[in-house]
């Protein structure tokens, strides 16, 4: 009975360290969900002469997915972000992070290019107001122009069907 | 002696070595109330440092956001908040207290009262410990 009360309190902090251990320490919740998708204007890689705004994207639901040629975790993204773009069910968007364009122009031309828009965000300053803080990440934003779920890392097979499918469904799209 | 005061003279200049990349500051009022700003927050890629010590490109993104709030003449408060509305609370290092960060606040009190509970208890007790032996007999010994 003495040894009931550290006992417990030593089983109580093994569960709470425990269960701290295979938790991502890099994932930060996002205080942008439910709120508007912050509006640029960008100019869009495939041909700088033309200018990609967000406002062109409402009245429909689409993906904006923050990349970059240097990103090594896009590169293991990116087959399934291909594969996806194939379904043709909502545009995919990809906001290009604080790269360099012939180089990113080169790593589409090696690997495919699955996106319908290609804003270019050279300076960072787009990303900071979508809070991202690495990439891959990826914005789901409904016909409203408000952001739904946000994927930081890579998306897979799995998270699309579990995150962004239903959700897509809630919306209406097939 | 002389090595010493060498040796101790670059320790002084590498602590005062600040913010990476050199930003424009009008003049040193400016400069220091844009480094303890910078200090109050966090990298979120490289989450253990500040957006002062950091050499991640975001984090020199940030540092430059700031600098030109500054300029605009916002407030800390409201520099704070613009990346508190697109970061959350976490990219403060000295984050607010709410219900969300109520355990970060109280929870260290509440450990520390506890531990003092318990450690009076034994204490007030008195005696020796039952299961420990008594004190030892010196004569014996000798």
């Amino acid at each position: 009975m003495r040894y009931l009360v550290p006992l417990l309190l030593f089983l109580g902090l093994g569960v709470l360290l425990f269960s701290g251990l295979g938790k991502d320490t890099r994932y930060v919740p996002s205080p942008l969900i439910d709120k508007p998708a912050a509006a640029f204007a960008l100019p869009e890689l495939r041909d700088t002469a033309r200018t990609i705004e967000s406002a062109q994207f409402a009245g429909q639901p689409y993906l904006l997915n923050v990349w970059g040629s240097w990103c090594v975790a896009c590169q293991e993204e990116h087959p399934v972000l291909m594969a996806y773009a194939k379904t043709k069910k909502i545009p995919l968007v990809g906001l290009n992070w604080k790269d360099d364009n012939e180089t990113a122009l080169r790593w589409l031309a090696a690997l495919g290019d699955p996106y319908d828009a290609i804003p270019v965000d050279a300076e960072g300053r787009v990303a900071i107001d979508y809070g991202v803080y690495g990439a891959p990440e990826t914005f789901l934003i409904d016909a409203n122009g408000v952001i739904r779920f946000k994927q930081v890392g890579p998306l897979t097979p799995e998270i699309i069907a579990k995150e962004i499918e239903p959700r897509l469904a809630e919306m209406g799209v097939k | 002696m002389r090595r010493i005061v060498f040796a101790l003279a670059f320790l002084l200049t590498t602590t005062l070595v600040q913010a990476i990349d050199p930003l424009p500051f009008a003049n040193e009022a400016e400069e220091q109330r844009f480094q303890a700003l910078a200090r109050e927050l966090r990298c979120l890629v490289c989450q253990n440092q500040n957006i002062a010590d950091s050499d991640a490109g975001l984090a020199k993104d940030l540092r430059n956001e700031v600098f030109e709030m500054m300029r605009a003449g916002k407030s800390d408060e409201e520099i704070k908040q613009f990346l508190v509305d697109r970061y959350g609370d976490f990219v403060l290092y000295d984050p607010p207290f709410k219900a969300t960060t109520l355990v970060l606040w109280i929870g260290p009190i509440l450990v520390l009262i506890v531990g003092f509970a318990i450690a009076r208890k034994m204490i007030l007790r008195g005696g020796p410990h039952p299961d420990l032996p008594g004190p030892i007999d010196d004569k014996v010994d000798r």
